[in-house]
């Protein structure tokens, strides 16, 4: 669908400063080596919460505008602190949003954050809200020795929308979404790991959803992989989104600055999000970008922009991409094992 | 649990409000009704600039309750840029890499968990200045 009036006038992400290297995780588990290089883990005071208020506030400073003025805090994760408590309401207040303002938490697996996105894209868009946020952050688990333990990382990022074009970072194009109910992975309640299908991640669930959503978008844009200068897909782990890239004919140019697992791992409703924030640190004005998220569940959201004059004076507002990423402290697998409370306190 | 002086104290740990003396212009953080200062209680709230610089700190390696996971972890006294001095964790840090005189930006943190089911407290914390240039 067409999108009328919106723009992001602000974006911003938190990555967590502690990285493991996968061959640190594959030698207690007597492998060789893992799928990506290494993944951004959370320290012992950040969690889901933390990185979403870190990456609001960068998202505020790029945006220019003071957090009273946010009307929407939507929020996307799958590893919300608590079960029954709303995280959007403390990133509201946080910011200082409260208490005029609309608040939820959505789940979606690995897509909540773009889901959230486009809620607030059709809150300004109708006039509901002049400015809304939306952030898709997660301190991602997976289960010792198996093989989400190798991506599941954390991360987050937080993007403002609004009416006004002017000194906007970019328009919103165009949305669409591709939803079926495919079960690749779940988490039941109180369960601390996911399970997920192995290989039916693959073919029926990544690779379906995310190759249809951003087949119909093109096609309901009139558009083709040439006329875009970048695009991010959702990113379990480097192989998969190089491989939907492929097959649906982009190159690995206009997925070179969206593709970030292979240093950060998965981030899972930050993914995306944190691949797009990539883009725009590096994008110049009139440039075209296609954003494809994926959720186990499942489904995929596309999203077009288009990038505007805006972007060179708001990027150096807050810390880019790159410069999260480049300050890391490696962990070893026991304070790995610390960090994420895989260790039995026996409390 | 404490669940209403958690609540109470919210704006204080988000935002670093404070209170400026509408009288002497004196700056408190904690929040004073009345000014150390002058006397007046003619005071405006006020969120504190996020920034400031280690004034002096230590580590604490015997924690007080909730705070046992944590441990060991830096603790400081933080020379705000707005005037107050505030006691306070530093975190994405090093102990052997502080320094007095050290600029700090705030984050906000989990401070403690009562328990696992138990309130989860967030507030701030501080730690050095380094995301700005990509150090």
């Amino acid at each position: 669908m067409k999108v009328r009036n919106a723009f992001v006038k602000g974006y911003g992400v938190a990555i967590p400063r502690y990285r493991i290297k996968d061959e640190a995780i594959a030698k207690n588990w007597g492998s060789s080596r893992g799928p990506i290089e290494e993944k951004a883990v959370a320290g012992l005071d950040e969690d889901s919460t933390t990185i979403a208020i870190e990456a609001s506030r960068n998202a505020l400073r790029r945006a220019g505008i003071d957090g009273e003025k946010i009307e929407v805090v939507f929020f996307g994760s799958e590893s919300k602190v608590y079960a029954v408590k709303p995280t959007a309401t403390i990133i509201a207040e946080a910011i200082g949003a409260t208490p005029q303002v609309s608040a939820a938490d959505f789940e979606f697996a690995c897509k909540a954050g773009t889901e959230a996105m486009k809620c607030c894209t059709a809150y300004v868009s109708s006039e509901l809200a002049d400015y809304a946020l939306a952030v898709g952050a997660d301190t991602a688990q997976g289960r010792p020795g198996d093989e989400l333990e190798y991506t599941a990382a954390s991360g987050g990022a937080a993007y403002i929308f609004s009416r006004e074009p002017e000194n906007a970072i970019a328009s919103v194009d165009e949305m669409y979404s591709f939803t079926t109910d495919t079960p690749d992975f779940w988490r039941r309640p109180e369960q601390k790991y996911p399970m997920h299908g192995f290989r039916f991640t693959g073919e029926p669930a990544y690779f379906k959803h995310v190759t249809m959503a951003a087949i119909e978008i093109m096609n309901s844009m009139g558009a083709s992989p040439k006329d875009f200068n970048h695009v991010v897909f959702h990113q379990p782990n480097v192989k998969f989104p190089q491989n939907v890239a492929e097959d649906l004919g982009f190159t690995k140019e206009q997925i070179g600055y969206g593709l970030l697992s292979g240093r950060i791992g998965n981030t899972y409703s930050g993914a995306t999000p944190v691949g797009l924030a990539n883009i725009l640190d590096h994008a110049k004005p009139g440039e075209k970008i296609l954003a494809v998220s994926f959720g186990s569940g499942a489904g995929s959201d596309a999203i077009a922009f288009t990038v505007m004059d805006g972007v060179e004076k708001k990027r150096d507002l807050a810390p880019s991409v790159e410069s999260y990423i480049a300050r890391k402290v490696y962990i070893d697998y026991a304070t790995y094992l610390r960090f994420r409370g895989k260790i039995d306190m026996g409390d | 649990m404490e669940i209403s002086r958690n609540w109470r104290l919210r704006y204080q740990r988000y935002k670093l409000e404070g209170t400026k003396c509408m009288d002497c212009g004196n700056v408190s953080f904690p929040p004073r009704r009345v000014c150390p200062k002058c006397g007046s209680e003619n005071y405006a709230t006020k969120a504190l600039m996020p920034t400031g610089e280690v004034y002096s700190y230590t580590l604490v390696t015997s924690p007080p309750e909730y705070f046992e996971s944590q441990a060991p972890y830096p603790v400081a006294m933080v020379k705000l840029d707005d005037g107050p001095l505030v006691s306070t964790q530093l975190t994405d840090v090093n102990y052997d890499a502080i320094r007095i005189g050290m600029r700090v930006e705030m984050v906000t943190r989990k401070l403690r968990a009562y328990g696992k089911n138990g309130l989860i407290i967030y507030g701030y914390k501080f730690r050095p200045e380094e995301a700005k240039d990509g150090n």
